[in-house]
């Protein structure tokens, strides 16, 4: 039964990016094109736009980005172990303390080292 | 059991047109007008009134005047990625669906969900969807070459990736207590009154409210789209149908996130007397307006005071809460 799961998946993307893509295509048959160079201008509240949008940016999005994925795939971790706990009784319990404990040590030094902090 | 792949094509299909019809009509048509009312009713305004009885046709005289909007592609955008962004949130949006039970049937003395898969991983699998749209919300900013796109595609990933762990953590302890990953069995194991989840895992809940509130960028954790300062974030170069793509796939989201807390926390189908997918509607619709009215009511924090919440606040306490859980489950529990 798991591929027929699947194949509900795959066919609601498809369908769904169709329907999605539905209203753009009548979009194209309705809608006016009227091309003025000052209309496909970078919209930056009606003045001239100045430089590039390349612009530099804070640092921190970069550091926040790299301290998820550390979390995120301690989290995918947890999910089977969620699931099978019970089961495995209070050795996996002890297990996943010790698991968790280290990552909030983690967690702990990225906050004391500044990680945690906009500013 | 033998599967009959044409047969289930085309049932995959059919309920994939229905789906998606549903979504737009009740999630986003309505869904709009309501929080246009809801937002009227909290000022002390009217709201939309003029178009159909009490501005009933509002959204769908929208949708027709934004049908008739030219497209425009601006000539800094990279066209490929600023084209299917939208697509990409609209379709994220949709797919969450898939593991939502609306309620149960009874066909000849066996009961069946109403949903359209039971994934054996069905939370997963929402987690997953949802975070999709950060794929198509920092893409659209990248792809605008707009600064202000930029800043809010940035300022966007940057606040669901990090409301994407509390979430996380939110959704392992239900499914800690449910033992179970699939939407149909966490509904199964809230039994009576008191036995939602909403009781038993109340920490979990307001984790999962608070961090579904910042996953859908909605006020007061609205600052992808802070208009006062960035004019509309990720898509202020958007025109006509693609934005009303994005705010599709945003409200397809929102309401997906409230059907999620039905499902998880609130008992989904189950209640007294009136049909099950009445009382889903119900739940979800109730789980919506308090969505509507903290948008309504706060205002927006900034990026520190979001990031904090989420890193110093929220993670730690959905680790304990987790932690909390599995100790009683494992030593209290016969």
């Amino acid at each position: 039964m798991l591929l027929v799961d699947w194949l509900y998946v795959g066919v609601f993307a498809i369908v769904g990016l169709l329907m999605a893509a539905l209203p753009l295509a009548i979009v194209w048959a309705l809608a006016p094109r009227l091309s003025l160079p000052q209309k496909r201008m970078t919209y930056e509240s009606g003045v001239v736009p100045f430089g590039q949008a390349w612009a530099q940016f804070n640092v921190r999005y970069y550091l926040f980005g790299l301290i998820f994925v550390i979390f995120d795939v301690e989290v995918i971790y947890l999910y089977p172990w969620a699931i099978v706990f019970r089961q495995l009784g209070k050795f996996a319990f002890v297990e996943m303390l010790i698991f968790l404990v280290i990552l909030m040590i983690g967690l702990a030094y990225a906050w004391r080292k500044g990680a945690l902090e906009w500013a | 059991m033998e599967v009959s792949w044409p047969l289930e094509i085309a049932r995959a299909v059919g309920l994939a047109v229905v789906m998606f019809t549903f979504i737009a009509v009740v999630a986003a048509m309505l869904g709009v007008l309501l929080e246009r009312k809801i937002g009227g009713w909290i000022q002390s305004r009217l709201g939309p009134k003029h178009v159909g009885r009490q501005g009933l046709l509002q959204t769908v005289a929208d949708t027709i005047k934004l049908l008739q909007k030219e497209h425009i592609t601006p000539y800094a955008a990279d066209a490929l990625i600023f084209n299917s962004a939208p697509l990409i949130v609209a379709v994220a949006g949709l797919l969450d669906w898939i593991v939502i039970p609306f309620g149960v049937v009874h066909i000849g003395g066996t009961t069946v969900p109403l949903v359209v898969r039971d994934l054996n991983i069905g939370v997963l699998f929402f987690a997953a969807m949802a975070s999709l749209t950060v794929v198509g919300i920092l893409a659209g900013g990248f792809a605008s070459n707009n600064k202000y796109s930029l800043l809010g595609g940035l300022r966007s990933a940057s606040q669901m990736i990090s409301y994407e762990l509390p979430l996380a953590t939110a959704l392992i302890a239900v499914a800690m207590q449910a033992g179970t990953l699939s939407t149909v069995g966490i509904v199964k194991a809230q039994e009576g009154w008191f036995g939602s989840f909403a009781f038993s895992q109340f920490p979990a809940f307001v984790i999962f409210l608070i961090a579904a509130t910042a996953e859908v960028n909605r006020v007061p954790f609205d600052l992808p789209e802070a208009e006062s300062e960035l004019v509309a974030g990720y898509f202020s170069e958007y025109t006509g149908m693609r934005f009303a793509l994005f705010q599709l796939g945003e409200y397809a989201e929102m309401f997906a996130m409230a059907a999620l807390a039905t499902t998880l926390f609130l008992g989904g189908w189950k209640g007294p007397l009136l049909p099950p997918l009445i009382w889903f509607l119900i739940k979800m619709y109730a789980v919506v307006f308090f969505l509507m009215w903290t948008r309504w009511t706060f205002p927006r924090l900034r990026l520190d005071q979001l990031l904090n919440l989420s890193w110093k606040v929220l993670l730690p306490a959905g680790l304990v809460w987790i932690l909390l859980t599995g100790f009683a489950i494992t030593f209290l529990a016969k």
